[in-house]
């Protein structure tokens, strides 16, 4: 709704601000010299006499003027705003009302006070009443319910854990994280395959706890996470461990407050939390995977009520996301079908040599130590292990070089009935030298604590590559 | 801030009224549970069920909260839960 603006002069004012009522008895000599139209934010008594006042409760007039401060002074012709003043200046006030002996008494300049409308928790109800945005999810009113909380239990929108209550106003307030639209799709959410708007992202992402910064960094990952590649639909519904993992790169992790230091892969950073927890929650509420129904997964992981972490990227060991193409100094999500966290305790090899040979030993257990070129892996070098690289000139990729070599194994060893085992691959590769990860199925990364000769492995799902899923990196942008 | 309205986080495939539980097709082969919550005279009403559904030929196990005051006890909600399909309870003396 739009109307002209009432011709004269409009104040707009706040009887709990001392500026506004400095100016009250002035109102009526205003008033005698023209048309005078008095908002009050707040009150029914301020100006009460004067005809041209009216309490504006709802704020809407407030709102519609764009009022920062009261007093605002605005001069209107033919329905058109020509001109506007805030707080007492007596030489503005005099020049715009064209009553130049306004104000005598008063003191030269007085400030104002903010306006009701900018008040924490109303601008967002003002926008969402008078403003431009429609958010277009259904309302569910759930005013019979005593607990907003146990109503989003009931409706089967939690993962299990408490969820922030998804109000108007704080997925707008989430809507504000990012500069896309609301009503933009930003792709087919498997399994249901129903368009994801940038709306249903900032809900979910209410539920799961996040800020509004963090929306670039979800929208990203949600990207990745939907493309070809990535082939989330199967990762959803696999009877296999694997679900999203979310690896971050570039300014953006430190900006937004993540952790790629001590617990990286652990609780008690928010944005690591909810970032990764908002996107489980997408696939839930938005793309119907719930376990049980279409997410068949025998036994799952942790890693799928959260997974996200950043890397602690050091100058001399090139970050994941720009080894994956993207250019330095810009941010990056990678994301990766993870299961859950293997440990590697080395705490005796002080050479790179011995270090590597002990990773690559780990690595073997990836899956089953008989299979092989199955899943891919994420290899997480601790601070104190990477030094060990680092102080002999190992690159990552050299480091990535060594572990394809180690992990170099004769057929015989792995095929189906070796070893009175009969797990294993096909008999045809019994005469080969076998690798355990398929080409660009290995990646390496940097995180954790400064102390503790301690690695990690995170296995990939045992469908890795076209016929399942690849990693992928995708730019974070606004 | 106003909790009374929630925007929906689903792809809005469900009616937004929450759907009740599908009455079953038969009672056939099914336990059914009586709770007295233990107003006078509930008791009444809860035998005569159990009368009819007797002569039906299907199974009844009665229960009874310790008093209508108060919401019946986890344990109670939880034993029901397990041991019947379906439960009746009379509201009112």
């Amino acid at each position: 709704m739009t109307t002209a603006l009432p011709d004269g002069l409009i104040v707009v004012a706040k009887a709990d601000c001392p500026t506004c009522r400095l100016v009250e008895p002035l109102l009526a000599e205003l008033a005698g010299a023209g048309a005078l139209t008095v908002y009050v934010q707040d009150s029914a008594e301020y100006a009460a006499a004067l005809p041209g006042t009216l309490y504006d409760q709802t704020l809407e007039h407030s709102y519609r003027l764009g009022i920062e401060f009261v007093p605002t002074l605005i001069r209107v012709e033919n329905g058109q705003e020509v001109e506007r003043t805030y707080g007492w200046h007596k030489e503005d006030w005099r020049a715009l009302s064209g009553v130049p002996t306004l104000g005598e008494e008063l003191p030269v300049m007085r400030p104002g006070c903010g306006s009701k409308t900018l008040e924490p928790g109303i601008a967002e109800e003002l926008e969402l009443a008078f403003g431009d945005i429609r958010l277009q999810s259904r309302e569910i009113d759930i005013s019979s319910a005593d607990d907003a909380i146990e109503a989003c239990y009931e409706r089967g929108w939690s993962d299990g854990l408490p969820v922030v209550p998804p109000t108007p106003v704080r997925v707008l307030r989430m809507l504000k994280g990012t500069t896309r639209a609301p009503d933009e799709v930003v792709g087919l959410m498997p399994p249901d395959l129903v368009p994801c708007t940038v709306e249903k992202v900032a809900i979910n992402a209410v539920m799961a706890g996040c800020k509004p910064e963090y929306m670039p960094v979800l929208l990203a990952a949600l990207e990745a996470a939907l493309t070809d590649e990535f082939g989330l639909h199967g990762l959803i519904c696999t009877t296999m461990f694997g679900s999203p993992m979310i690896v971050v790169n570039g300014p953006a992790a430190r900006a937004i407050g993540m952790n790629s230091g001590v617990n990286a892969l652990g609780q008690g950073n928010r944005a690591n939390a909810t970032i990764g927890r908002a996107l489980q929650l997408i696939i839930r509420n938005v793309g119907g995977g719930r376990p049980g129904e279409i997410d068949r997964a025998t036994l799952g992981n942790p890693g799928k009520y959260s997974f996200c972490f950043a890397e602690a990227e050091d100058s001399d060991w090139l970050p994941l996301a720009q080894e994956r193409g993207i250019e330095a100094g810009r941010s990056a999500v990678t994301l990766f079908p993870g299961e859950g966290v293997q440990g590697i305790v080395d705490q005796k090899s002080r050479d790179p040599e011995s270090l590597a040979r002990s990773f690559a030993l780990s690595l073997r257990a990836v899956d089953h130590a008989k299979l092989a070129m199955a899943g891919d892996a994420v290899l997480v070098v601790s601070p104190e292990h990477a030094r060990v690289f680092i102080e002999a000139g190992w690159s990552k990729q050299r480091l990535r070089e060594e572990l394809e070599r180690l992990l170099l194994a004769p057929g015989a060893e792995l095929v189906a009935g070796a070893g009175g085992i009969a797990e294993g691959i096909p008999e045809r590769f019994k005469d080969l030298q076998v690798p355990k990860f398929r080409p660009g199925g290995l990646l390496i990364v940097r995180a954790g604590g400064t102390a503790g000769l301690f690695s990690a492995i995170i296995a990939g799902w045992a469908a890795s590559g076209p016929v399942g899923s690849s990693p992928v990196t995708r730019e974070v942008t606004v | 801030m106003n909790e009374t309205l929630l925007l929906d986080p689903t792809a809005e495939r469900a009616p937004a009224q929450r759907a009740r539980l599908a009455r079953p097709a038969s009672l056939e082969g099914k336990v059914v549970g009586l709770l007295d919550i233990s107003k006078p005279r509930g008791n009444v009403f809860l035998d005569r069920i159990e009368e009819q559904l007797a002569t039906m030929g299907i199974e009844v196990k009665r229960y009874a909260k310790p008093t209508f005051t108060r919401i019946a006890p986890t344990e109670l909600k939880q034993q029901m839960a397990a041991e019947v399909d379906l439960l009746v309870e009379g509201l009112a003396d």
